[in-house]
């Protein structure tokens, strides 16, 4: 209770609270994540589930044009699944997989940044070589030939079944030098600080003093790349499922709801790709904004310019 | 810089075969060579007399030096679906992604250098500022969402421009398949254009923004104002010029989101280039085609970033000691 009320009082949420920008995207953003992790309580339909989904309702327009149905809001897509469902189901699999993506090159960076940053030498030399080649091959690319290199590897059918570990995996490995950049930079500045030293001097082991001293004080400016980082990997999720190297169309995200639905753009049905279009950009907007928000705030640096 | 030559070349060439090795292993472990080239009635006996020969039982690094040799001398080995020279078909499909991609270059120089430059000159301006949002409403939307939307409102609804392929060719000298000579040709590349350059044209407004308004800060820019030359004069041969050197540099590096970007538009587009072939390869299982793009694009790549490193050290001597960035 005690610490609410300081985080209540805190200068954190007083300029948060100032700043229009910030609140307007974060609601925007909080009630994106609520709606698509509440799917199963709000959606009118389960696109999952087959037996209430009619191929004769497919192609509805939404709800104010005509020929509508009043049972599909914004309309159905080709299979006849209720857009609003669909949409809702699909933006909670970008999320996750956004997330996961997210976490897990958090974690290969930190890594490598960390002992990287402590050890030094050629080990760092190395390490940090390796990130920059895969940083400048831009991680679209390096995302985009591991998905086609999986999907050869292990068959179309296959890697449908298995899509979003796999694509936590190819986001995740193609960004993760971001990561082990900026906390080496941190770390480098840290190590020469006199509570690491009064550390080493007391004997604690290397790896002691790398985690529990050194990692929490990096942690601001893993923060702040973070959020763009959530945004980078939905934004890569959206582009391999567009290229058919992502989701498959029965379990959809919204890049391959985008990609279901440009098939229909000639015939005129241009809800089934603007609607989850409309929410991708949305969703990374927010998130992005929120992102520079929270740079400027926690970078104080920035408040000198 | 001659020990930076080396440095960097030498660093070229251990990519290059790191892409190599990721290919060869690609291709060891998805196809079989000899099912390729015998059909159904040939004998177990006489398959293990064929695998000997080709040498398939070597070890696992020598075939992959031979793999080397041979890409060296530029055979890449033959697409499964195109029966033809893996290398050869790449070559075939590039012209149509270099007109793509020049015409997109062109597009963003044109504009990124004058909104840039406004951005930097009158950062309060109200139409600065509408640039400035509508660069980050840009970068927050796809580029295939874009592309989709383009096609939309001006193939769809308003029925002006072409949605896909690229219309009328002329061959030119060589065989290069072009679409610059027809009003046709030149239609169908409107729409692909301004959706490639609607995501690299806020990334280049927003650093020449930046560079500038650095430049702009510095005592000579105000020496040569107070000197009373004209405003444009400074502006462009003594502001502009100085960010000339970072501008090139960021955007040789920016080449491989380039061609990621391009992947995505001629999907959309149904744009015959090379990004088009290379999904198409990845649908069909083509290994080995897959395999070539990711040498040839590789190599591409690793040839301009290291041309640009090297091009930027021999102008800024603090590079070749303190290593990029």
């Amino acid at each position: 209770m005690q610490g609410w009320r300081g985080f209540r009082k805190s200068y954190f949420v007083y300029s948060f609270l100032r700043d229009p920008m910030a609140m307007g995207s974060f609601l925007c953003l909080a009630i994106l994540v609520m709606v698509s992790f509440g799917a199963p309580l709000i959606a009118p339909h389960d696109p999952y589930d087959s037996s209430t989904i009619d191929i004769m309702d497919s192609e509805m327009p939404p709800l104010w044009l005509d020929q509508s149905d009043a049972r599909f809001l914004l309309g159905t897509d080709s299979q006849g699944r209720d857009m609003l469902s669909t949409m809702l189901y699909g933006m909670r699999v970008s999320i996750l997989i956004g997330l996961g993506a997210v976490a897990l090159q958090a974690f290969m960076g930190i890594f490598v940044g960390l002992v990287a940053g402590y050890r030094g030498g050629r080990f760092d030399a190395f390490l940090m070589r390796l990130a920059d080649v895969q940083l400048s091959f831009s991680t679209y690319m390096v995302a985009i030939f591991f998905g086609a290199l999986f999907q050869a590897a292990f068959g179309m059918g296959r890697y449908e079944q298995l899509a979003v570990p796999l694509l936590v995996i190819i986001i995740g490995f193609a960004e993760w030098p971001q990561y082990a950049r900026t906390v080496r930079a941190s770390v480098l500045a840290e190590k020469k600080k006199e509570y690491v030293e009064a550390a080493r001097v007391i004997g604690l082991s290397p790896g002691r003093i790398m985690w529990r001293h050194i990692l929490p004080n990096t942690l601001t400016p893993v923060l702040v790349i973070s959020t763009v980082q959530v945004a980078n990997a939905i934004m890569s999720e959206a582009a391999l499922s567009f290229i058919g190297l992502g989701m498959p169309v029965t379990r959809p995200s919204l890049g391959s709801l985008i990609k279901a639905g440009f098939d229909y753009i000639f015939s005129g049905s241009w809800w089934i790709t603007l609607f989850p279009g409309v929410a991708l950009v949305v969703l990374i907007l927010s998130i992005n904004l929120l992102g520079d928000w929270l740079r400027d705030f926690l970078n104080p640096k920035l408040y000198k310019a | 810089m001659f020990a930076f030559f080396i440095r960097r070349v030498t660093q070229a060439v251990f990519v290059m075969l790191v892409i190599s090795l990721i290919g060869f292993t690609i291709k060891q472990s998805v196809g079989d060579p000899l099912r390729e080239i015998t059909g159904i009635s040939v004998s177990a006996a006489e398959r293990d007399a064929l695998r000997e020969k080709l040498g398939l039982n070597d070890p696992f690094l020598l075939q992959w030096g031979r793999f080397l040799a041979r890409a060296l001398q530029g055979d890449l080995g033959n697409s499964f679906y195109f029966k033809r020279p893996a290398l050869q078909v790449i070559l075939g499909k590039a012209p149509a992604t270099l007109e793509l991609v020049f015409s997109t270059s062109l597009l963003v120089v044109l504009l990124s250098i004058p909104i840039g430059i406004y951005a930097a000159v009158r950062p309060r301006a109200w139409l600065a500022r509408f640039f400035m949002g509508v660069s980050i409403v840009g970068v927050s939307i796809p580029v295939f969402l874009t592309a989709i939307l383009l096609i939309y409102v001006f193939s769809v609804g308003l029925g002006w421009l072409p949605s896909f392929g690229r219309g009328e060719l002329v061959t030119l000298f060589g065989g290069w398949q072009s679409g610059y000579f027809t009003s046709d040709g030149l239609k169908h590349l409107i729409l692909p254009s301004i959706a490639l350059s609607s995501i690299m044209l806020p990334l280049f407004i927003r650093l020449i923004r930046a560079e500038m308004k650095e430049v702009l800060e510095t005592d000579y820019i105000k020496y040569a104002r107070a000197k009373g030359l004209k405003p444009g004069r400074v502006l462009l041969v003594h502001g502009f010029k100085n960010t000339l050197l970072p501008v090139i540099t960021v955007g040789g590096v920016q080449l491989g989101t380039l061609i990621a970007f391009t992947i995505l538009t001629e999907t959309v587009f149904q744009w015959q280039g090379m990004g088009a072939m290379f999904i198409e390869a990845v649908d069909r299982a083509d290994t080995s085609l897959i395999v070539a793009y990711l040498v040839f694009v590789g190599a591409l790549f690793v040839t301009v970033n290291t041309v640009v490193d090297l091009v930027y050290g021999l102008v800024n001597p603090m590079i070749r000691i303190a290593g990029r960035r």
